[in-house]
């Protein structure tokens, strides 16, 4: 169902090097590793704890054919549409958000069958990638059964050697890249994470290649002082790219809300002008700048203070 | 107190369904506000969980969250842990209610949040699933509230993304969804349930002044008509106020909003918000 086998991702990690090393990196060498074609899985959900640095330079570097994966989409699915950069979406749900309607962009692309959209359910895509982050080609659920949903992704069920009861069998997913974004994190890629975890730790493990950006790059000390707050290991890490605001204008948990003006913004473009809309969004946001420090410069620092004063009032500071 | 809205009407009938000392998996919009004020009317016990990796939140009144992933949604939790946990706890049975919206239903329940038309060349490509499959799959009663209008009650969904009842009978059990039934489905004009032979949707309750002959005329399929047809109470003022005052914010002073020991979360086992 994916290029990668589960057993192939396997002898892969066996062959691998795992030096302790400085995998320190800008975002555009980071984005420089994925290779047109290749299954990119974004982590955060929906406009939470996106890695948008490392999604625009991926962006600004105009791949082809690639194939996207994450537990609810937002409009960064239609910027790599509209960038031609985008064959496949694999998720359960695309659109920004209940308020700012469907996703015209995205209508356009699947509804002319310029891309395909594969739908999972949520937890469906959760097992997808728990079962290639544990090393295993499947795993047995009571979701999805019945549905189309099922019927329309060939979806296999599988009957209980020991009892005989029918489950799903949820394949695994093992995705070329990993792109997630954390807190904090050392030079040698140990990854610590605030709040909620979205699927982001099952998607590091279960993908070939990851890279983490992260809004602090912090000594190892400070990393070991609170070894709990560890979510990846550096053993599960490619490369570390400093990435202050590195989700924004998605949200950072505890750190800054989302800029639900952004979105309006680009909503409004994308319903009245369709992919050029969502085009001429790329070229005035990701192009104009020669990294993200531009795009963070642009929103300028009182809009980034009053995001900040959002998370503070939600965290009871 | 003005004009109950179709919104209110329908949060606060929901509502009433929720009991104390359960576990409601919630959806944002309706479900995730009719959750909130039983837990400010009867039910102080209620535990909300969101799909998001959040279990047990307060939510800052007049910051709702628009996404169950977001820090709004967080808001005084007493957990938080990652999304596919959560489905697990709903899988392992732990989740008394599964509480869903609905842009299409049909007779057995069937709920289609994925293409108008044919999947091949869809004529709208709605946004998908997300969690409602495996809520409908794994709560162990699943509660529906939508408004009442013959294009979203229709006989047979154009595409099933969250079974119900399927083709009705024992056609669920059958498909291997060996738990979760539908319990209640509410609108601003009635309460539905499922008759427990054929599991077609049958008219259970009447909002105040509604009649019958007007629940059908908005329904796109023979609606079955229970035995003793209720009448459902009209809101009272403190629960659309509490309603109101979570989704607007607190009242200027001297309002009807809360009562001072509710808004601290007197009633409470756990703070309202962080400490």
């Amino acid at each position: 169902m994916e290029q990668v086998t589960v057993l192939a991702a396997r002898a892969e990690q066996e062959a691998t090097g795992r030096p302790v090393a400085d995998k320190r990196m800008t975002a555009e060498d980071a984005a420089g590793l994925i290779r047109d074609g290749d299954h990119v899985a974004i982590g955060g959900t929906l406009y939470s704890r996106t890695p948008m640095a490392l999604v625009f330079a991926l962006l600004r570097q105009r791949r082809r054919h690639l194939a996207v994966s994450r537990p609810l989409a937002c409009y960064e699915i239609e910027l790599f549409l509209a960038t031609g950069a985008l064959d496949r979406i694999v998720t359960s749900w695309v659109g920004i958000g209940l308020p700012w309607g469907l996703a015209p962009v995205f209508r356009h692309y699947v509804e002319r069958g310029e891309a395909r959209y594969d739908e999972w359910s949520h937890l469906a895509m959760g097992l997808r990638y728990k079962a290639g982050a544990m090393g295993v080609p499947f795993l047995p659920s009571l979701t999805m059964l019945g549905s189309d949903l099922a019927g329309a992704l060939g979806l296999q069920t599988v009957d209980c050697p020991y009892t005989g009861e029918q489950l799903a069998a949820v394949p695994a997913l093992n995705p070329d890249v990993a792109l997630i974004h954390a807190h904090r994190a050392d030079m040698f890629g140990n990854v610590q994470v605030d709040g909620y975890r979205h699927m982001d730790a099952d998607i590091a493990k279960a993908a070939r290649k990851v890279i983490v950006s992260a809004e602090r790059i912090v000594s190892p000390e400070e990393i070991a002082a609170r070894p709990d707050q560890t979510m990846l290991p550096h053993f599960a890490v490619d490369a570390v790219v400093a990435a202050p605001h590195g989700s924004y204008p998605h949200e950072c948990y505890g750190l800054y809300g989302p800029d639900f003006e952004h979105f309006t913004a680009y909503a409004a473009a994308a319903k009245e002008r369709g992919p050029a809309g969502a085009l001429r969004y790329v070229e005035e946001n990701v192009d104009r700048h020669a990294s993200f420090d531009g795009f963070i410069a642009a929103a300028g620092p009182e809009r980034l203070a009053a995001l900040a004063a959002d998370a503070r009032e939600l965290m009871g500071r | 107190m003005g004009d109950v809205t179709a919104e209110e009407l329908m949060a606060i009938t929901a509502s009433r369904l929720l009991a104390d000392h359960k576990v409601v998996f919630a959806g944002v919009g309706m479900p995730l506000l009719a959750s909130a004020v039983a837990r400010h009317m009867h039910a102080p016990h209620l535990t909300i969980v969101l799909e998001g990796g959040i279990i047990g939140t307060s939510l800052l009144p007049g910051k709702l969250p628009i996404s169950t992933n977001e820090m709004r949604a967080a808001y005084g939790a007493q957990m938080l842990t990652d999304i596919t946990d959560v489905f697990l706890y709903a899988q392992r049975g732990y989740f008394d209610y599964g509480f869903l919206g609905a842009a299409q239903v049909d007779m057995y329940g069937n709920i289609n949040t994925s293409v108008i038309g044919s999947m091949d060349r869809p004529r709208v490509r709605l946004p998908g699933s997300g969690g409602a499959n495996d809520i409908i799959s794994l709560c162990n009663e699943v509660l529906i509230v939508t408004q009442h209008e013959p294009r979203r009650f229709v006989e047979r969904v154009d595409f099933i993304t969250s079974p119900g009842y399927l083709s009705g009978g024992d056609s669920r059990a059958r498909a291997g969804l060996a738990c979760g039934r539908l319990g209640a489905v509410v609108t601003d004009l009635a309460l539905l349930d499922f008759e427990p032979a054929s599991r077609r949707m049958r008219l259970r309750g009447l909002q105040a002044g509604v009649t019958a002959g007007q629940v059908r005329e908005q329904t796109g399929f023979d609606l079955l008509v229970g035995g003793d047809i209720e009448e459902l109470v009209p809101p009272s003022a403190e629960e659309l106020a509490i309603y109101r005052e979570l989704r607007d914010g607190p009242p200027p002073a001297g309002g009807d909003g809360m009562t001072d020991a509710k808004r601290a979360g007197a009633a409470d086992p756990v703070p309202a918000g962080p400490a």
